[in-house]
């Protein structure tokens, strides 16, 4: 174990009394409290932190925050392994573990550096040039073999085993970063009662005031930040979010963020989040998202140990580290100089600062070389020297382990350009701010809007604070700004140095290079969105954050245009990548939806139901008894009782839409397509339902309890796209129908109890003042009574299988009950609970269409039920059922068929041909919809829709399956297999 | 009276508690439920019948509003729904038809919903986890329709910051109550 934090300096927002140990690529190493991976391998003398992605050349961090490029590790282990995460926002924690990416067979030694010394082939768009032949070749092999070679991190392939949240919040105002302006619009909005939220990447509040040497009045900026922190805390309509990155703006006040609740710790908590995914609702927002600063490209600027300024000086400050004892600085600008004097006053030595203005000013007690630039660098896997064309062109090499490098700073426009709000350029500190316009609502304060200095940044903060607040009727108090540095932008643009014939780096994650803009310039992919197509700059985890605007620079000089006509591309969300364990959220296995359980779920469980999920609702679909090896078994069963005694069947899961209104009846005629105007109080009918383009929509039947009072059920899968149809009809084709309607699907538990035995169960249980004998309660009639010495009660006399039957219902919470008194009470008749699959093989048998006939093509005609929709009145889908095209001489009819030879299987989905014709689509004669083992007749039978169907009964076809290359020899028969006169159901 | 036994939504014969570190979960069993919409034309016959028979005022939209054993709650134009103790009002659907006459449908709901209780401190922070209703700025008596766990269901909330009531689809219970539960453990 390595103990030696050689670059560890004084001071720093770290605590040194507690120790914390991590490992790099199996080794180990120490840190503390309030380091991150990045600053705690640096303060390790670590530079070396991963390769690149294309050409594998060795890479350091190249920043401090999350815009961070390089230095992209596998964090943690096992399932919780977590590709491609930056180490410069991965806090530490004890025994965190971190590997290295991309590189075989170790980060010092990789194999696959090979492709540096190929780099001219591997430039800009060389895939589309190099692997075009034989097309065959892409999927098979260059594409796989460039995917292994390139790419970044790799996945467990394990399931995510933490948890994700998802949550709502609201609020006034919310403000995005809480550097020194959004501490000032906070502080503002807090004041002043506006319900605000104050979010931030990070996990301390205060942004660049934290990796700064600034004094805020008599404070430090860190000091300052604690202070408002304390007092935001203490007020009931403040809510502060740290270790939360705002991912976009979307419509309306909407914001989405991600907060890292437990990613600072080894494991989550027991049932706690990692991460909670937030929508947030706001009424103003307010972007404090400071800037980003840029580098400048030169010959081989992407050794390790290469950094921006600003991160340099933030290491030194806040996390009192340095990448190397002797550094040095290359800018084009004054807050370069900045980071000269930090890391001097933290006893660095600093070699010289290179400043590409001949009037570079002397800011810092060391070597300024004005006019110079850093023509190239030197060092394998570290660098360890630079090479300085100086101002009167002679050359020096400088020896140092680092070398900071600013080219400027770009403020952090990304929110305002989330809704295709456009940046401006601002030619003063050349650099994009924001538009004006952005998302509706959304102000921007600080270094985002180009206000770079501390009081600037303070005071727009609070004024923009301040400016929001009014528009939503809240006046902002004065508040006592500290004093703070006002130091002007003083910046010369420069953007690459123009020398030597090496790779200058640009987008430093992509390996896209100088030659490679110019390459894309002379290939003629000139708009800026091609440009990052062709090159991939800008692309991937950091989207370009250090890098878009330097490509930018460049295509301009090459295009002889300024930057703003050249343009940015789109900026989308998320800001920062997301996983995607956040946007699923609690919806996965089993939880990815609700589960809908029916009245009898408890019992049903108790009697070895296995279950079929239709839609949500689980539903029986057989029940398994003992000695039962095959489902086919209990099927038979089932199918077997209910046809020669009783069984029964949960029907609860079937639409069930309460209608009434003075004008329910006529309402009903309109929506289905046969008469209804005039069913009887006390009576149930079979209905039809049609789209308004004729095509059948929905079955199922209605009952009248009273003149002014209906029930329609409607099949278990269209529950809720009928019920809406309802609505669309009432509300808004006759809205000037007396009509009420409102699901009552699962108010009521309702049972199918069915078979020639059934009546004589249900006496036993329906109060002995309601006669339900064929007589008293005939075949299709329904009514309200009582149960059981008084429950209220439902019964209609329906039947879906055919037999003597009828469905009971009652208030759900006595479903349970019921369901046990019916098995109680029909024990004498050997009573058989029944599933979906007998369900199924009844309906077959007894030739009624289901959900597989009302595919969404077929009409009534195909179903057999032309003859249903009534002509003597208009209903919806009535006209249009008339199409020509819908009434064809060869129309598809539904039609029974039976195998010639009884063991033979009928399968679902199986086509019929005409015998001796070619199996083939031409030849088509129809399919087969519907297919089950009838136990009652020993044979397969299947429901099909034949062209001509109702003229080819008696003839034989051939179903064909061109899959399983099967050919059985089918008759077409009716499709009411069993009692076709319904003597049974009439009994 | 009859002898069938009834179980709770989530198939107890006795609600279900859970409790957390500033918050309780209830499954309310002991809650009659009717629908009541106005027939065409027929909504201030309604208003002036509800207030004729129950001294009833039915609310604005997202409120509600009560008297005696009734709490009546908007639902949609011209539609509430009237909730009362089950012990007294298991008919509730046929007090409210014979008390309103021709100027609502009236329909029973008492067994389509299942309703929990959340009360406590914990309330808001569990609530923000669930559904997107601004809980926070709900005052006692206010109502919402929001979704849950992917469920449409009424948010009522019985007392500012520390009592609401959750009323979902009864079927989907047990899902309902998992991600109440869920949500307690993970924000509490």
């Amino acid at each position: 174990m390595s103990d030696a934090q050689i670059n560890r300096l004084t001071g720093g927002a770290i605590d040194r009394s507690q120790s914390l140990k991590f490992s790099f690529d199996g080794k180990t190493y120490t840190g503390h409290p309030g380091d991150t991976l990045a600053s705690a391998l640096l303060a390790n003398g670590v530079r070396l932190m991963g390769r690149s992605f294309k050409y594998h050349r060795p890479r350091g961090v190249l920043s401090a925050g999350s815009e961070e490029p390089n230095a992209l590790v596998e964090l943690r282990s096992g399932a919780r392994q977590e590709p491609n995460t930056r180490a410069t926002t991965a806090e530490l924690f004890d025994g965190l573990e971190a590997q290295s990416q991309n590189r075989f067979p170790s980060l010092k030694f990789d194999l696959m550096a090979i492709n540096d010394r190929f780099s001219n082939f591997l430039t800009a768009g060389f895939y589309y040039k190099t692997f075009m032949w034989p097309a065959a070749f892409w999927e098979k092999l260059y594409e796989p073999v460039i995917r292994k070679a390139a790419g970044l991190g790799s996945l467990s392939l394990e399931e995510d085993p933490d948890v994700y949240d998802k949550g709502f919040l609201h609020c006034d105002l919310l403000i995005i970063g809480s550097g020194p302006a959004g501490l000032a619009a906070a502080l503002t909005a807090g004041r002043a009662g506006a319900r605000v939220i104050l979010a931030d990447e990070d996990f301390a509040l205060g942004g660049r005031l934290n990796a700064e040497r600034f004094a805020l009045g008599d404070q430090s900026g860190a000091e300052w930040a604690a202070q408002v922190r304390a007092e935001l805390g203490s007020l009931p309509n403040a809510r502060i979010l740290t270790r939360t990155t705002v991912l976009g703006a979307f419509d309306h006040g909407i914001y989405s963020a991600v907060e890292r609740v437990s990613d600072h710790l080894p494991v989550p908590p027991e049932g706690k989040p990692r991460q909670i995914l937030w929508r947030i609702y706001t009424k103003r927002s307010l972007l404090c998202a400071g800037a980003i600063e840029r580098p400048i490209a030169f010959e081989n600027n992407d050794r390790p140990g290469i950094m921006l300024a600003g991160a340099m000086r933030a290491y030194a400050n806040r996390w009192a580290v340095t990448p190397a004892q002797r550094v040095a600085v290359f800018t084009n600008n004054d807050d370069g100089h900045r980071s000269a004097q930090d890391l001097l006053a933290k006893g660095v030595e600093v070699a010289a600062v290179i400043d590409t203005r001949t009037d570079a000013p002397r800011l810092a007690d060391c070597d300024v070389l004005a006019g110079a630039q850093v023509i190239n660098s030197k060092g394998r896997l570290g660098l360890t020297s630079i090479r300085v064309r100086l101002a009167d062109g002679s050359e020096r090499r400088i020896d140092c382990g680092a070398l900071g490098v600013s080219g400027g700073w770009n403020p952090n426009v990304h929110l305002t350009c989330h809704q295709r709000g456009r940046p401006q350029w601002d030619a003063s500190f050349s650099a994009f701010v924001p538009g004006a316009d952005g998302p509706k609502g959304l102000g921007v304060a600080g270094a985002a809007n180009g206000d770079f200095s501390t009081a600037a940044a303070l005071r727009t903060g609070h004024a923009q604070a301040a400016v929001l607040l009014g528009e939503l009727g809240l006046k902002a108090p004065e508040i006592a700004l500290p004093q703070a540095e006002d130091a002007q932008v003083n910046l010369s643009p420069f953007w690459h140095v123009k020398h030597g014939k090496g790779r200058a780096w640009l987008d430093q994650q992509n390996d896209v290079t100088v030659k490679d803009v110019t390459l894309a310039h002379q290939e003629n992919f000139r708009s800026v969105e091609h440009l990052k197509r062709y090159t991939t700059l800008g692309m991937a985890t950091d989207q370009g954050k250090t890098s878009n605007v330097g490509g930018l620079a460049i295509m301009a000089e090459l295009a002889g245009k300024s930057i703003p006509e050249v343009g940015t591309t789109i900026f989308r969300p998320p800001y920062t990548p997301v996983a995607l364990g956040a946007f699923g959220g609690r919806a996965r296995g089993k939880n990815f939806h609700p589960v809908r359980e029916t009245p009898s779920h408890k019992w049903a469980v108790e009697q070895g139901a296995v279950f079929v999920e239709t839609g949500n609702w689980l539903r029986a679909q057989w029940f398994l008894r003992a000695g039962e090896s095959h489902w086919r078994e209990s099927v038979d069963r089932e199918v077997l009782a209910v046809r020669s005694s009783v069984g029964v069947c949960d029907v609860t899961t079937l639409g069930k839409i309460d209608i009434q209104g003075s004008d329910a009846a006529t309402f009903l005629n309109r929506v289905y397509a046969n008469a209804f105007a005039k069913l009887a109080v006390g009576k149930t009918r079979y209905g039809l339902m049609l789209r308004e383009d004729g095509i059948a929509m929905d079955d199922g039947t209605t009952a009248r309890l009273s003149e002014h009072h209906f029930v329609m059920t409607t099949t278990t899968a269209n529950a809720v796209g009928v019920y809406q149809h309802l609505e669309f009809v009432r509300q808004c084709l006759f809205p000037d129908l007396d009509v009420q309607l409102i699901s009552t699907t699962e108010a009521w538990a309702q049972y199918a109890v069915a078979g020639p035995n059934s009546r004589a169960l249900l006496q036993k249980i329906v109060d002995p003042e309601f006669d339900i004998s064929n007589e008293g309660f005939e075949f299709m009639a329904c009514r309200e009574i009582t149960i059981c010495g008084g429950l209220r009660a439902r019964l209609f006399r329906i039947s879906f299988s055919g037999e003597l039957a009828f469905e009971i219902a009652v208030p759900t919470r006595y479903g349970d009950a019921l369901i046990r008194r019916i098995m109680e009470a029909g024990a004498e008749f050997g009573v058989t609970p029944y599933g979906t699959e007998a369900l199924g093989v009844m309906r077959i048998e007894k030739g009624h269409a289901a959900g597989n006939e009302l595919n969404g093509t077929t009409t009534a005609l195909n179903l057999g039920m032309g003859r249903m929709v009534s002509k003597k009145k208009d209903s919806i889908g009535s006209t249009l059922s008339e199409r020509e095209g819908l009434n064809t001489p060869d129309a598809l009819m539904l039609v029974g068929l039976k195998p010639l030879d009884s063991a033979a299987p009928i399968t679902a989905g199986a086509h019929l041909m005409s015998k001796g014709t070619p199996k083939d689509a031409a030849h088509d004669q129809g399919y087969v919809t519907s297919a089950a083992y009838s136990p009652i007749l020993n044979s397969s039978i299947g429901l099909a829709l034949l062209k001509r169907g109702g003229e080819r009964m008696g003839e034989t076809l051939t179903l064909t399956t061109p899959l399983t290359g099967a050919d059985v020899d089918v008759e077409v028969v009716a499709p009411q297999f069993v009692d076709p006169k319904g003597d049974r159901l009439r009994a | 009276m009859h002898d069938l036994t009834p179980i709770t939504a989530l198939g107890g014969t006795a609600p279900r508690i859970d409790s957390f570190d500033g918050l309780e979960i209830r499954e309310c069993p002991d809650w009659a439920l009717a629908s009541v919409a106005a027939r065409l034309g027929r909504g201030e016959a309604l208003v002036a019948a509800a207030q004729a028979g129950f001294g009833l005022d039915l609310p604005q939209v997202g409120k509600s509003a009560a008297s005696g054993a009734l709490t009546a709650f908007w639902t949609g134009p011209e539609q509430w729904f009237i909730e009362a103790p089950f012990a007294s009002h298991e008919d509730l659907a046929a007090q409210l038809v014979s008390a309103l006459g021709q100027t609502a449908s009236v329909t029973e709901q008492s067994d389509g919903w299942v309703r929990f209780d959340l009360e406590g401190s914990g309330c808001h922070r569990v609530l923000e986890r669930l559904c997107n209703a601004d809980v926070e700025r709900m005052a006692g008596g206010d109502v919402t329709r929001t979704r849950l766990e992917h469920l449409g269901c009424f948010l009522i909330c019985r007392a500012s910051g520390a009592h609401f009531s959750v009323l979902g689809p009864r079927s989907a219970a047990g899902s309902l109550h998992h991600a109440l539960v869920t949500m307690a453990v993970s924000a509490l």
